[in-house]
């Protein structure tokens, strides 16, 4: 049944964020043919409208408003539901990021409507649109349709395929004028620590440290080695727990989920709990001094050995590899 | 100060996870707070003892959840609310749970609630974020930092491993964050004096809603285990060997880099 669907584009300094482009091509999957209907908000964000119609949106509508320039969702959620009520559209998808999980529950029980968090797969199949979730961080999956006639869904960073990005395909750009008011949370200031341009849900590269990594000066073999392969560092429960690093890198369960397609762990025995956070990397490398460690058994590739002679030796490799390539 | 926790049982995270009959195989396995609950309980207790007032913690589940919510009265939470769906429920969702939670929740002025960011078994974190917004209150979530002046709300949350500082008022609902604070173990006489706590039992009934009230709007159709790895390759020989092969690999191989 075909449908119109609303995507909400992601801006971040001053750019999409590409999950919005995967988000883009899930609506498409989502619509059955109907139309996609890319929304971005902010304060000036019309210039970015048609980078979104070139990765698959039909048509882009704005919401510019100087109360919206930085994220809230009282200001995100009004001003999403009134291209909602516009639109008159059966479907709504987000990015499932710090953005897309705080505001979409808001939104779905303002629309009294379901939601599927974390999708990482999209199908239609005995006609429904059927979801495909990980459960229990990964260490199983569920498949997940609606009842209700609107379908709303977060999509994970990274599993989603992009659609080919197409620079002669034009679509209409509108705007329209959203009231925003009676904003209850004040972002003051923000401060940032994470790892430059490289967020560690999206990255395509993740290099993580252990408690093999012994302390905080340890984990700077692997910050440059992240730099040189345009990666983010991450860490396992012990590390954080030691307190070599910030609980903003932990990887696992408890803490971020990520599906890069290079995870290089280092020094990280592999408890079940760090798995469940990591396991569905494309490809697994693991660096640690014990041959028995249970990292190997999900690694792809293992060296045995210290990290602290491995990964700088690495570091060197891929440096000469892309002076080659 | 009105403070109520939000908080959910959960398997334990060391838990490995078996399918039998299309569901999660529940024997044997052992059920813990969800551990961003656990910071939720915390940062309740630590509200209460530097503000005054009472720590209310609930939970929707079955009977089985009251070993959990006995944990979080050791902890030094007041009282405890189980709202038992088993024989109402038999596929809640998250507008489900969102759904009981603020019909209990919507005539208790609350001026804290708090809850755990997420749920380690479901991962959806959508049921805190509901609740705030059926009682029309405003939300924080993947909060590390609470300083409450009055009604005034000073909150510094994670948004991916950046910080926002952020300003609000009561009553407010908020979702704890790894790094909140540390959640103390149960002590001998806070497990005795959790006994004689009060712990109420609902049914929603007692909430004056019907089974299609809180009908599920989502519906799972497979659970699935992913396909198991085939073991990897341990490289051998000389270190500095091993480097320049694994990185060859990678490139040409796995085609990652």
């Amino acid at each position: 049944m075909a449908r119109k669907v609303l995507v909400l584009g992601e801006v971040r300094d001053g750019s999409l964020r590409n999950v919005s482009f995967e988000a883009v091509a899930a609506g498409k999957a989502v619509s059955e043919g109907g139309e996609v209907v890319g929304v971005l908000i902010g304060e000036s964000v019309n210039t970015l409208a048609q980078e979104l119609i070139q990765f698959g949106a039909d048509r882009v509508v704005t919401v510019e408003n100087e109360k919206v320039a930085s994220y809230t969702s009282d200001g995100f959620s009004q001003s999403l539901l009134a291209v909602l009520e516009a639109e008159k559209a059966e479907g709504l998808i987000l990015g499932h990021t710090a953005l897309g999980k705080d505001l979409a529950p808001k939104l779905a029980a303002k629309l009294q409507a379901g939601l599927v968090s974390d999708a990482t797969a999209i199908e239609v199949a005995g006609g429904n649109v059927v979801f495909t979730r990980p459960i229990y961080s990964g260490k199983a999956f569920e498949k997940k349709i609606f009842t209700d006639s609107f379908i709303f869904a977060t999509v994970r960073p990274n599993n989603i395929g992009v659609l080919e990005k197409d620079e002669s395909r034009t679509g209409n750009v509108s705007s329209i004028s959203v009231d925003v008011k009676d904003l209850r949370t004040v972002i003051k200031e923000v401060v940032r620590k994470a790892t430059e341009g490289v967020d560690l849900s999206e990255a395509k590269v993740v290099v993580a440290g252990g408690r093999g990594v012994k302390s905080e000066d340890g984990f700077e073999p692997l910050k440059e080695l992240a730099s040189v392969l345009g990666g983010a560092v991450g860490a396992s429960r012990g590390a954080c727990d030691a307190e070599y690093c910030d609980y903003s890198l932990q990887i696992g369960q408890t803490g971020k989920v990520v599906t890069p397609d290079l995870y290089i762990a280092c020094g990280i025995s592999g408890a079940i709990q760090h798995l469940a956070g990591m396991s569905n990397s494309k490809v697994i490398v693991a660096i640690n001094k014990d041959p028995e460690a249970n990292i190997f058994k999900v690694a792809d590739y293992g060296i045995v050995g210290d990290l602290f002679e491995v990964v700088p030796m690495l570091t060197e490799e891929f440096k000469k590899l892309k002076v080659n390539a | 100060m009105n403070i109520y926790v939000l908080l959910k049982r959960t398997f334990d995270t060391e838990e490995k996870i078996t399918i039998s009959g299309g569901k999660i195989n529940e024997d044997g396995a052992e059920f813990i707070i969800n551990p961003y609950d656990e910071y939720a309980v915390e940062e309740a207790i630590q509200v209460r003892d530097a503000h005054g007032g009472e720590v209310t913690v609930i939970t929707v589940g079955g009977e089985d959840a009251e070993k959990q919510l006995r944990t979080a009265l050791a902890m030094g939470a007041d009282k405890a609310v189980l709202v038992n769906i088993e024989d109402d429920v038999e596929n809640g969702d998250q507008f489900t749970t969102s759904k009981i939670i603020s019909e209990y929740l919507k005539d208790k002025n609350a001026d804290l609630i708090i809850g755990g960011n997420v749920a380690i078994d479901g991962g959806s974190g959508q049921v805190a974020p509901r609740v705030a917004e059926l009682l029309n209150i405003p939300y924080v979530t993947t909060i590390t930092k609470l300083e409450i002046d009055g009604t005034n709300v000073k909150i510094v949350r994670d948004v991916e491993g950046d910080s926002e500082v952020i300003e609000t008022t009561l009553p407010l609902l908020v979702t704890a964050q790894q790094g909140l604070n540390e959640p103390r173990y149960p002590s001998l006489p806070g497990i005795m004096k959790a006994k004689k706590k009060p712990l109420d039992e609902l049914e929603l009934d007692d909430l004056d809603l019907e089974e299609d009230d809180v009908a599920a709007k989502t519906k799972t159709i497979e659970i699935f285990l992913p396909a198991q790895k085939e073991a990897g390759r341990i490289l051998n020989g000389d270190l500095s060997d091993q480097v320049k092969e694994l990185v060859q690999l990678l490139h040409t191989e796995a085609k990652v880099v």
